[in-house]
């Protein structure tokens, strides 16, 4: 029988996973793995420059296939570093296994180099963690681990493996478990069906319903069920942030996103609808404003797979725990022989009312801010030439801020996984390593981080991974030469006091810095160049390009929810409010 | 409202951390919590009492389950139920107090489990008021040291929190 050391181990229960792409950068702790990846073509390992973007990397990867994401970092700052992107991945429910390196446990709790206590540190963000204490256990904590990132609501779990337990030395029988089997962790597969039934029944009595649909409709591979659910009952589709794509952004049922910047006809829908059915949504403070002046005379519906998301911070009527396509599927049945019992004429009267505020304010019926003077470029004109030259096709990864914002208003998700973003967490840094992270998932893919001068920043190290490892990302900076979300809020609430938002002339040429990695850069300042230099820059089909973007400093976001109110209190522009 | 929560949680190093470290990131009060193996090795039953109304408890009940280590999870105050706590005290025994404090065991029905020249060790077991109560009538007898156990429970009757 042959006989394998525990970091060896380590990768062929990766591979056994069904890993193929590994992220991630060596160090001391992680050594004996490192020297088992050396000796084997299985598992692919690509070197980031930064533990964080690896996190990032292997975190939108998951996200583009669906699968379960792998890093691998070193003990002490490669675990640490780690951190932000493990905590990125968990406030976004996406399923990544993390291992870390760990000094020997003979070591552990005596402040040896490089020693940091992963487990404690990362416990917080973790759908689970492990430490493996020996080697003979490795295979069936990877199989484990693989199986609670992907299972339930999915979510990253991290392994911590001390050097001792990777030893080339110590070498034994290898077996990777065909089932795992959990005594205290077995996720809901099926809703309830009297819950389903109740379900159905409100919703075939409802004259003003919106469906309100989140990041577990992609994550739970439900948007053929979303649309077809929706087609049948006729009701209005919103998006949460974490949702786009999950419903065609071009469809005519689509109000557009929802929350604290969605649109004017998605926010009053909600705020006036009889019936609400969430679907893989966490009604989250970015959605619903004050929760208590939320939807005052909706009854709620909502489906999730995680019960802890469920009247956690708005009280629902008909909870219903389980994975949003089955239950949409189990609802889609029932439904079937009850679709005469729909009040058609009502549903119509409410499209009417919606189309009355598409027409009003509705930010795809016309422009909603200044148009420009013919020179400067807007920040939305950028998103909105993207959309066109790349004909709504691109993967697009984004950062946090306005450009962020912009990004899920302007470009129009038809697809489910086609838009990435840190939601949750809201971690600038996220967008580069993320688009790497899915062009390795779809090689043929165009794929754009649509970003600011100040996110890009945050993980401008990895312009030298993409060069490595042949990722030809296109890098959108939208350049508004201030960290333009706080500067917004610096404008409405501090009396535009910009503290700190502002660079002082001391932002680097991205061409130069483009150049510098080896890299395209494109500079476009005047809005005639826009168009051809988003074009110019997907030409260049096998090279990462940086389109660096003058934008109006001076725009902001809107509509904005004005906090302490409902969801039909907005800000619609810099003057005009609900 | 007071309630306690009982827990069977797989035996394993860091669990207790998991179930503790959620109360703290979540905004819980913990006001007691008791925790030791049970008859099968690989489990441990934990005990622990907070205040909250019942959205919160709910909540906090989900966020229990949600976590991988924990096998169940049950609010012992929904239903008939046995709480016991124990408590050790250290007491100022010399002179006259010495047969007052005898006294007061006696009507509690503890017991003195330790005797020095000038100290006792008494036991009271019983809810978390009746030790309350004990405490209080000690009245002038000096206290040099508590111990608490926290609070155990069990539900009444046929049910039972197994696997």
């Amino acid at each position: 029988m042959e006989l394998l050391s525990g970091g060896e181990i380590l990768i062929r229960a990766l591979h056994d996973a069904g890993v193929k792409h590994l992220w991630g950068y060596p160090g001391g702790a992680a050594l004996h793995i490192y020297d088992a990846l050396f000796r084997q073509d299985d598992v692919k390992h690509i070197l980031m420059r930064h533990e964080q973007a690896a996190v990032h990397a292997a975190d939108a990867y998951a996200r583009a296939t669906g699968e379960v994401g792998a890093a691998l970092v070193t003990s002490g700052p490669g675990a640490t570093n780690a951190i932000t992107g493990i905590a990125t991945a968990y406030m976004d429910s996406i399923p990544i296994v993390v291992v870390s390196g760990q000094v020997p446990q003979e070591k552990i709790g005596e402040d040896a180099f490089q020693e940091t206590d992963m487990i404690g540190i990362s416990r917080p963000v973790v759908k689970h963690s492990f430490l493996v204490k020996d080697p003979a256990d490795i295979a069936e904590t990877i199989a484990k681990a693989f199986y609670i990132a992907g299972s339930g609501r999915p979510g990253p779990v991290v392994v911590d493996l001390p050097k001792d337990v990777t030893d080339p030395n110590n070498k034994m029988p290898y077996r990777f478990p065909a089932k795992v089997k959990i005594r205290s962790y077995q996720p809901t597969t099926r809703g309830h069906s009297g819950q389903i039934r109740r379900a159905v029944k409100l919703l075939t009595s409802a004259k003003r319903p919106v469906i309100y649909a989140g990041g577990g409709v992609v994550l739970g591979d439900a948007s053929e069920q979303l649309i077809k659910l929706a087609k049948m009952l006729n009701f209005p589709v919103t998006n949460t942030l974490m949702g786009l794509g999950g419903f065609p952004g071009t469809d005519k049922q689509f109000l557009g996103m929802l929350g604290m910047h969605g649109t004017f006809e998605a926010n009053t829908a909600m705020h006036h609808a009889d019936v609400i059915l969430a679907i893989g949504a966490r009604f989250d403070d970015r959605v619903t404003n004050t929760p208590d002046k939320f939807c005052p005379s909706a009854k709620i519906i909502h489906i999730d797979v995680d019960p802890s998301s469920i009247s956690k911070t708005v009280q629902v009527d008909i909870p219903i725990v389980g994975p949003c396509d089955v239950v949409m599927n189990d609802m889609i049945d029932l439904l079937g022989d009850q679709l005469d019992k729909l009040d058609r004429a009502a549903i119509d009267d409410w499209w009417l009312q919606i189309e009355g505020w598409r027409e009003r304010y509705g930010l795809y019926t016309r422009p909603r801010y200044e148009p420009s003077d013919g020179q400067l470029i807007k920040p939305q004109d950028a998103v909105k030439a993207l959309y066109k030259v790349t004909e709504g096709n691109a993967y697009i990864t984004s950062d946090v801020g306005q450009h962020q914002m912009f990004a899920a208003q302007y470009y129009l998700f038809d697809k489910p996984r086609q838009w990435f973003n840190s939601g949750g967490l809201g971690t600038m840094g996220y967008g580069l390593p993320a688009a790497m992270g899915v062009q390795m998932a779809l090689p043929n893919a165009q794929v754009a981080c649509v970003t600011g001068e100040g996110s890009i920043q945050m993980c401008i190290q990895e312009l030298s991974a993409c060069t490595q490892h042949e990722l030809p990302v296109k890098i959108i900076i939208l350049n508004n030469q201030a960290l333009g979300m706080v500067k917004q809020w610096q404008d409405m609430q501090y009396g535009s006091r910009y503290s700190h938002v502002l660079y002082e002339d001391s932002l680097p040429d991205f061409v130069k810095l483009a150049e510098a990695y080896g890299h395209i850069g494109l500079k476009i300042d005047h809005l005639d160049e826009l168009e051809s230099g988003l074009e110019e820059c997907f030409s260049y089909k096998d090279r990462v390009v940086i389109v660096d973007i003058s934008v109006d400093q001076t725009e902001h976001v809107y509509p904005m929810l004005i906090a302490p109110g409902s969801m039909r209190d907005m800000w619609l522009n810099k003057t005009e409010r609900t | 409202m007071k309630r306690i929560i009982s827990v069977l949680l797989e035996n394993q190093s860091g669990s207790l951390s998991r179930v503790v470290g959620l109360f703290s990131q979540r905004g819980y009060n913990i006001d007691s919590l008791t925790v030791a193996p049970t008859e099968d090795a690989t489990l441990s039953r934990l005990t622990l009492t907070t205040r909250g109304d019942d959205v919160i408890t709910q909540q906090l009940t989900k966020q229990l389950n949600k976590l991988v280590d924990v096998v169940k999870v049950l609010d012992l105050t929904e239903g008939a139920h046995i709480e016991r706590e124990l408590m050790l005290l250290k007491v100022r025994a010399s002179g006259a107090m010495r047969e007052e404090v005898k006294r007061c065991v006696d009507i509690f029905r503890a017991q003195i489990i330790d005797v020095g020249p000038t100290t006792y060790v008494v036991q009271v077991t019983g809810k978390s008021d009746k030790l309350d109560a004990f405490i209080e009538a000690l009245g002038d007898t000096t206290i040099l040291e508590v111990v608490r156990s926290g609070v155990s429970g069990i539900v009444r009757g046929e049910k039972s929190m197994k696997l």
